[in-house]
């Protein structure tokens, strides 16, 4: 090695490394544009085919509805499979409405990932977005830029708390209080409601996901035996979320129940206590959960039950509500009402504490080994 | 191959990293001679990108675009001034993201806790700067590697931030809203111009940065630490004294980048600037300076971090999925460090021909492996 080292002494070629810098950086640029326009058009393409494969025609239901409308989807992170089938949903709206929906976003869930997407909105001239905030304030500032631009605002999923700058309407995948109350309810009943419990979550910093631990925490009051003794947060990452599950199952052996408002963070525990049975005698798993990903665990009794709304229809709702608001038929005005295709009439909700103006899906479904078949989302 | 070289590197062999570097230090050209072949082939990047935005996006030709990658990078962009000085002494600060994370959780906490504006900025830029001094204790004056150091506070630094705030956001419901003159400059750009603040602030920062480094006995010495860390102290320069005020200055700047973050987003979380020492590091290392120390230039930096908002921009307005966003990056930065080894990886075949020019001509298809035995 030490031979090595000085042949290394010899004359440098200095131009033909330039040379070739210049020519690897431009061919790293012509890669970029080539494969840019294919997946632009990938990305269109998985649009319309998600439109086409639902058959349902929601012409009927368009009136006042301008055509051409650009909405801009922007999930928490683009590989989210829930958040997928909500911008499919909003997909599957739009371009029923005659417009399109461009899905925007960044790969970590945190709102300094979101923001070029708002900004990019705003540079395109879109009509509206829909986004799912990973924060509940950081994104206000960018919200109100396109806003004043005269892009209409919605959230959905996970809302943002602008206040009045700017004004936006919450598509609520269902109420609030139901959610966090009904998820305490099923725990309750399945560990015969006394011995500890822990929640894990998704950001620390997620809207929906504390606004549901705020009820659970008021359930739990009705169950003085059971007590919260932590709340772990996995970021909605499967790697993140199985290293935090570990942890709690580590610091407190005499665990009994473990509500994961989130599905990420429910498969991802389901799958450990998948290959850990003998952690089942004392364990139950439940919470918020995808059924196309938690049939196996809800099949051989790893979880008996978990909850959820259809996805897929919310993205359908806040692209029927989006393309309603940026025709003007309906406004953020309390009882403004239109009609969002194949799910029927829907009516804004007068704004309360910390939630203005919002619509609501419906109840969350309650999923068991009985039922999970009859749902493909 | 970096099997071999990583032995090697004591002193001189650092200098190999980058094809241009002599292996004498005595017969050392000019840095700036040196360096400006790595500058130019990011021009020519700059230039690629600049015109690959303005082809594929029909909106990247805007003042807009220049104020939101301002937005988007700037304050990035800000911390990989004081990276890029650590690592021409040929150390890191991998905690740079979470130091922002820090001032700016504890700015939020004590502003929840009915603070001033001013005297919770201030806080924050004095946590920063005590984040800097432990780095600087650690590294300078324990004498303890800062790849280590730094990865323990990164870690440190963003716990502090999380029981600080926990799963709030501040301001929540409840609290003051920050005030107007500070949270504008996430909205407005500078009055006369097209630039965010951050922008402007990292420009201002970067000719300080320049001046220091290229112009002044502090920034020769700042090389001869990262070349020679003997000999620079044999020759009389304070090198654990330098070394712990560039960490310092780090936590300092860095608890400035958070209180500038803050003030965009009109709020801030504890995961503020998540996982961004990354992006930090990578944007100085596209920049031309050397892991190994030694060697960098401002203008690299600065045209590296051009360069990454360009080609982010673009990108989004295209609406590419931000995976194969981060690829481009990520092979930017594998071209900085490919390309100049590529250039020794020529002059070893060179040598290497040379000598078997009078055997016969398999000898040279020989394995390099072999042939060093």
């Amino acid at each position: 090695m030490k031979r090595y080292n000085k042949s290394r002494c010899a004359a440098v070629r200095r131009p033909a490394v330039l040379a070739f810098a210049a020519v690897a950086a431009v061919s790293v640029v012509a890669a970029c544009s080539s494969s840019s326009s294919s997946s632009a058009a990938g990305a269109g393409s998985a649009s319309t085919g998600a439109s086409a494969s639902t058959g349902t025609s929601a012409s009927a239901a368009a009136s006042g509805i301008k055509k051409g409308l650009v909405v801009y989807f922007i999930p928490k992170d683009t590989q989210n499979p829930y958040e997928v089938l909500a911008d499919q949903g909003g997909a599957r709206a739009l371009t029923g409405l005659g417009g399109k929906v461009v899905v925007s976003s960044g790969t970590a869930d945190t709102a300094a990932a979101q923001i070029p997407s708002i900004q990019a909105a705003i540079q395109a001239h879109a009509d509206a977005i829909v986004i799912a905030g990973n924060d509940p304030s950081a994104l206000c500032p960018s919200l109100e830029q396109a806003s004043s631009a005269g892009i209409k605002i919605l959230s959905f999923d996970s809302d943002v708390t602008c206040g009045s700058s700017p004004n936006h309407l919450f598509v609520n995948q269902a109420d609030t209080a139901s959610i966090g109350t009904s998820e305490v309810d099923i725990l309750a009943k399945e560990i015969g409601s006394s011995g500890q419990i822990a929640i894990l979550s998704a950001a620390a910093s997620a809207t929906n996901q504390n606004s549901w631990i705020a009820y659970m925490k008021q359930e739990l009051s009705k169950y003085p035996k059971m007590t919260l003794v932590k709340t772990v947060y996995g970021n909605d990452d499967p790697a993140t979320s199985l290293t935090v599950l570990q942890g709690l199952l580590s610091a407190y052996p005499n665990l009994k129940g473990i509500i994961s408002p989130t599905t990420v963070g429910i498969q991802a525990s389901a799958q450990y206590l998948d290959t850990h049975k003998s952690l089942l005698k004392k364990l139950t798993l439940t919470g918020l959960g995808l059924p196309s990903q938690m049939k196996p665990y809800v099949k051989d009794g790893t979880v008996k039950e978990f909850e959820l709304w259809n996805p897929s229809n919310l993205g359908y709702l806040a692209g029927y509500a989006a393309a309603a608001l940026a025709s003007g038929s309906a406004s953020l005005t309390p009882g403004s009402s239109f009609t969002a295709g194949t799910l029927g009439s829907y009516k804004v909700l007068a704004p309360t504490t910390g939630v203005g103006p919002s619509i609501v899906l419906g109840p969350p479904t309650v999923f068991d080994a009985a039922n999970v078949d009859q749902f493909n989302f | 191959m970096s099997s071999e070289t990583a032995p090697a590197a004591a002193g001189a062999g650092m200098q190999g990293a980058r094809p241009e570097a002599p292996a004498e230090p005595t017969a050392r050209q000019p840095l700036w001679q040196q360096a400006a072949r790595w500058e130019v082939g990011l021009v020519v990047v700059l230039i690629g990108s600049l015109i690959f935005g303005s082809s594929e996006s029909s909106t990247f030709d805007s003042q807009t675009t220049l104020f939101y990658g301002g937005i988007n990078a700037g304050y990035i962009a800000i911390m990989a001034l004081p990276m890029m000085l650590i690592v021409v002494t040929a150390e890191i600060d991998l905690s740079v993201a979470s130091t922002l994370g820090m001032a700016g959780a504890l700015l939020g906490d004590l502003w929840h806790h009915g603070w001033g504006i001013w005297p919770a900025l201030i806080a924050a830029l004095v946590v920063g700067v005590l984040g800097g001094t432990l780095n600087g204790v650690l590294v300078a004056k324990a004498g303890l590697p800062s790849i280590a150091v730094t990865i323990g506070t990164l870690t440190l630094y963003r716990g502090i931030a999380e029981i600080l705030l926990g799963s709030q956001t501040i301001p929540g419901v409840g609290d003051r809203s920050f005030p107007v003159w500070f949270t504008k400059i996430g909205v407005v750009p500078v009055p006369g111009t097209h630039l965010s603040y951050t922008t402007v602030i990292f420009i201002v920062l970067a000719i300080i940065c320049g001046v220091v480094l290229h112009a002044t006995p502090l920034g020769r010495s700042l090389y001869a630490i990262g070349l020679q860390p003997e000999a620079a102290r044999f020759a009389g320069i304070r090198v654990t004294r330098i070394k712990f005020w560039l960490f310092v200055a780090s936590g300092l700047i860095c608890a400035f980048a958070g209180i500038l973050l803050t003030a965009q987003n009109s709020s801030v979380s504890y995961n503020a600037g998540y996982g961004l020492e990354l992006n930090v590091v990578a944007i100085a290392l596209f920049g031309g300076v050397s892991i190994f120390g030694g060697k960098g230039t401002v203008i690299g930096v600065v045209l590296s971090a051009t360069i990454v908002a360009t080609l982010q921009m673009a990108m989004t307005q295209m609406t590419i999925d931000p995976n194969v966003q981060e690829i481009v990056i990520g092979v930017l930065l594998l071209i900085s460090v490919v390309v100049p080894s590529i250039g020794k990886l020529a002059r070893w075949s060179a040598a290497r021909a040379l000598r078997s020019r009078p055997l016969q001509s398999v000898r040279t298809a020989l394995p390099l492996t072999v042939r060093t035995k």
